[in-house]
């Protein structure tokens, strides 16, 4: 998001509350969006029903009162909590969701960190911060439920976490960049066996990774079917038990604006991001600031769709199925793919 | 041993739930229902209650009512109720004799018949008990107060319930038990 976008030059403090308004904006919209669209109204049409109709037009503006209604209640803290710590969580949680975005690029210039070249590197680095969140609050709690969800829920993301990086790395391996911006770019400007009116988005290259990083993706969100931490039906709601109100929300805007960040993760990454193939427009031009946030869009709420789809139409994993499955399925699988990857790369 | 992967299994439930989205917001048969305009209000199974109301079913067991006139304060009602939520208080009246010249009748009278619907549990058995066939389920449902002692109903409230009763259903043909006919 640089100064020169619109040819206007701003002052520093003036660019830096744009940027924090900026950040605000693109972590609430796509969240809102989601709950809304997916979470209230798709899950609501395939169980047959219209859920919420009152709030405003088909109830759009059922979220702003939820919000409200969180806004009201009071906060709680268990007597025997360790406040500091318990006060603390869903603050960390939050704010990792902030930094993953800062990474990513929204346009030619519309980027927060422009020309960050660990980019993925540190995406996947602040994106794990979010298991310390979850395991204080989890131990911060004083209460079993919390304990037990807050254990499940750490032990998940760290055996997810390793199918996701290794599926990312054969991205990489065939960008040549851990740039997100040059990952961009090598996508647009790809090609596939010479064809180069789509460019090469890697979801094609990369299908196998593709899959696993959505798995895996699934998995970190806690979102059914690896919902074990908050397993509501044997652990009340896991690590967010003991949490009422404002810390609540908090919690549940982490929840859906993390699966917002992941989306554009996964976005930027596997479709493309904010560009369309270089072969159907010039992408420098600064007409990609104003539209690549609106591609960008398009393309998270297509893979947000495909995770609450997800979402709502598997039953859950057992604790161990779930382990299963990351150990000896996807990492298996992941270490293949990044060395057929590297071996195509070579070859070619 | 590791699982075997059941991927066409996952996609078809996919799928279910997809076919279901889809049929929620384009309701009919066909390709063609894609054509109209999506009207998820008529593709869901549900209703909007305060908008729009489906009637219960008649054997639905909403309310009950009471016919006084064939109450005989007999009190087999309020002992058989599990909560203890009927309330009765009766006295002898005498009445004049059925033929002339005969002994004066003693029958009672109904002072009060109350209804604590707070803690009805709506198994009815005081209307399977009652042998004068003075209690029936009505399907009425819509009595919610703000105020808790309001539920408390009297017997002039559950007299008013009596129009809403339904008429019995007709048994299967060949039962030997008479429908019973419920009183006007």
């Amino acid at each position: 998001m640089s100064a020169s976008i619109l040819g206007i030059e701003l002052a520093y403090w003036q660019e830096t509350l744009l940027r924090s308004l900026g950040i605000l904006a693109v972590v609430l919209l796509p969240a809102g969006t989601f709950v809304y669209l997916f979470l209230f109204k798709m899950v609501s049409f395939m169980q047959s029903r219209l859920g919420p109709m009152e709030a405003g037009p088909f109830g759009s503006m059922q979220l702003l009162a939820e919000v409200g209604k969180f806004l009201q209640k009071e906060d709680i803290v268990p007597e025997r909590a360790d406040r500091k710590l318990f006060k603390l969580a869903p603050y960390l949680v939050v704010s990792t969701v902030l930094l993953v975005y800062l990474a990513v690029p929204f346009g030619p210039q519309m980027t927060f960190v422009t020309n960050f070249n660990g980019g993925i590197f540190y995406v996947l680095a602040v994106s794990s911060i979010s298991a310390l969140g979850v395991l204080l609050a989890g131990w911060s709690s004083a209460n079993k439920y919390s304990l037990i969800g807050g254990l499940r829920a750490a032990g998940q993301l760290i055996a997810y976490e390793l199918p996701m990086v290794l599926a990312v790395i054969g991205v990489v391996i065939q960008a040549g960049t851990l740039n997100m911006s040059g990952i961009v770019s090598a996508q647009a400007n790809g090609s596939i066996f010479g064809f180069d009116g789509l460019g090469n988005p890697y979801f094609f290259t990369q299908i196998i990774g593709f899959a696993i990083f959505m798995i895996a993706v699934q998995a970190e969100l806690g979102q059914t079917p690896f919902d074990m931490p908050i397993a509501e039906s044997e652990l009340v709601t896991g690590y967010i038990t003991e949490y009422s109100g404002l810390r609540f929300l908090l919690f549940f805007i982490g929840e859906f604006a993390s699966a917002g960040a992941f989306a554009a993760v996964a976005a930027t990454l596997f479709l493309g991001g904010w560009a369309v193939p270089s072969a159907w427009a010039d992408l420098d031009s600064a007409i990609f600031n104003l539209l690549g946030p609106l591609i960008m869009l398009t393309k998270m709420m297509i893979l947000g769709g495909l995770i609450f789809f997800i979402r709502f139409t598997f039953p859950r994993f057992r604790e161990d199925q779930l382990q299963r499955l990351a150990w000896t399925v996807l990492i298996p699988i992941s270490l293949a793919n990044i060395l057929v990857t590297t071996i195509l790369k070579v070859a070619f | 041993m590791p699982p075997k992967p059941k991927v066409p299994g996952l996609l078809k439930g996919m799928g279910v739930t997809f076919g279901e989205m889809t049929k929620t917001i384009w309701p009919g048969e066909g390709a063609k229902r894609f054509l109209q305009p999506p009207s998820p209000a008529k593709g869901a199974a549900t209703v909007q209650y305060p908008h729009e109301k489906e009637a219960p079913p008649p054997r639905a067991r909403g309310v009950i009512a009471l016919k006084e006139d064939n109450c005989t304060v007999c009190m087999l009602c309020a002992r058989s109720c599990p909560d203890w939520c009927i309330y009765i208080e009766g006295h002898k009246e005498k009445a004049p004799p059925r033929r002339p010249g005969g002994k004066e009748r003693t029958v009672s009278a109904l002072d009060r018949f109350d209804i604590d619907y707070a803690l009805c549990m709506y198994c009815g058995i005081c209307v399977e008990v009652c042998p004068f066939e003075a209690l029936f389920w009505s399907p009425e449902f819509e009595y919610s107060e703000p105020r808790i002692a309001d539920l408390l109903h009297d017997k002039e409230r559950l007299g008013e319930w009596m129009e809403t009763v339904p008429d019995f259903e007709a048994y299967e043909a060949g039962s030997a038990a008479k429908v019973k006919k419920v009183p006007r």
